[in-house]
């Protein structure tokens, strides 16, 4: 499926497929990182239940240095 | 025995607060943030790169159980900016703190008071410990504080820019009346300010610049930490009346002649 994902095209390689699969994909599953999905906060407990559609837009967000 | 910072449930030993942007490499920031034995670590919210999943992280580099997270809602220019900000901080489940930082001018990153109010009515009601970025305005610090805030962080001057103290005056006001912790933010320079701010009677002083972009971060940071202690028991201590003329401190009997 095509997901818009920060901003960016990407396609993730699964017919059906979860928020933690994507993480795993995007080699992020490990990191310490927010996801919204078409504007929701998706709660962390809820990574392996939130399924992911054709054109859904997804922001990750992490902590970076800032004042 | 020096009195503790209290920012609402949260207790801390150190009054400075770091901000963790600009610093020229991770071994540095670490070395600085050890040495400034800060306890409230700033951080910024922003996209992650998706096409480098491994890039280094310094929030990942650290010992959660030694700091408190207190992110930023830098980037905002509206209240609904801003608490969209902070609702993806506290989804990450390490903090419970957000810095308020609604940006009104680009030129002088002063913050937008209406727009901040606003925001803090909102994240208030969410649950947060809200803690303002404000310019130095002494009637919007009471109004936020009356509103709930649990801190009032008023500018000493633009953000990074390293004027320090521009109106010590009205951040004296604010002081005076606060019910709350107030922290000076922003616009310190040197460890004279820091110290300045603290002797006024400010509860902290939260900085980043000073340190990431001084010659040597780690040294600046050290300063830093003395020179905040060193302004908190000097207000702790009570100053001298300021006097004209001068007042002899040696005996003016008993003069060998």
């Amino acid at each position: 499926m095509k997901l818009i994902i920060n901003g960016e095209s990407i396609v993730f390689p699964e017919q059906q497929g979860h928020i933690y699969q994507l993480l795993c994909h995007l080699q992020m599953e490990q990191r310490i990182v927010i996801v919204e999905l078409n504007g929701n906060i998706i709660s962390k407990s809820a990574y392996e239940t939130t399924l992911l559609s054709d054109e859904d837009r997804i922001e990750i967000v992490h902590f970076v240095g800032g004042g | 025995m020096k009195s503790p910072l209290r920012i609402g449930p949260h207790t801390f030993e150190s009054r400075l607060l770091l901000g963790t942007g600009k610093f020229p490499d991770f071994d540095i920031q670490r070395k600085a943030v050890e040495v400034s034995k800060t306890e409230i670590l700033t951080f910024a919210i922003r996209r992650m790169n998706v096409f480098e999943p491994t890039q280094p992280n310094f929030l990942e580099s650290l010992d959660l159980n030694k700091y408190t997270l207190l992110p930023n809602t830098a980037g905002a220019s509206t209240a609904e900016e801003a608490v969209r900000i902070a609702r993806l901080a506290k989804a990450s489940e390490l903090c419970d703190m957000i810095k308020v930082e609604v940006i009104g001018d680009a030129k002088t990153l002063l913050p937008d008071p209406l727009e901040t109010y606003r925001a803090c009515e909102i994240l208030l009601d969410e649950g947060f410990i809200v803690l303002p970025y404000i310019s130095d305005d002494v009637i919007l610090a009471r109004r936020l504080q009356e509103l709930g805030v649990h801190a009032v962080m008023p500018g000493a001057s633009p953000i990074g820019t390293g004027l320090g103290l521009l109106n010590p005056h009205h951040l004296s006001f604010i002081i005076e009346q606060a019910t709350v912790p107030v922290i000076v933010d922003a616009g310190i320079g040197t460890p004279s300010d820091a110290a300045k701010a603290m002797e006024l009677g400010a509860d902290a002083v939260l900085l980043n610049t000073a340190v990431s972009g001084a010659k040597d971060p780690v040294k600046m940071a050290e300063a830093m930490m003395w020179a905040v202690e060193a302004g908190r028991l000097g207000y702790e201590a009570g100053r001298i009346p300021m006097k004209r003329y001068a007042s002899a401190s040696s005996p003016l009997e008993g003069i060998p002649t």
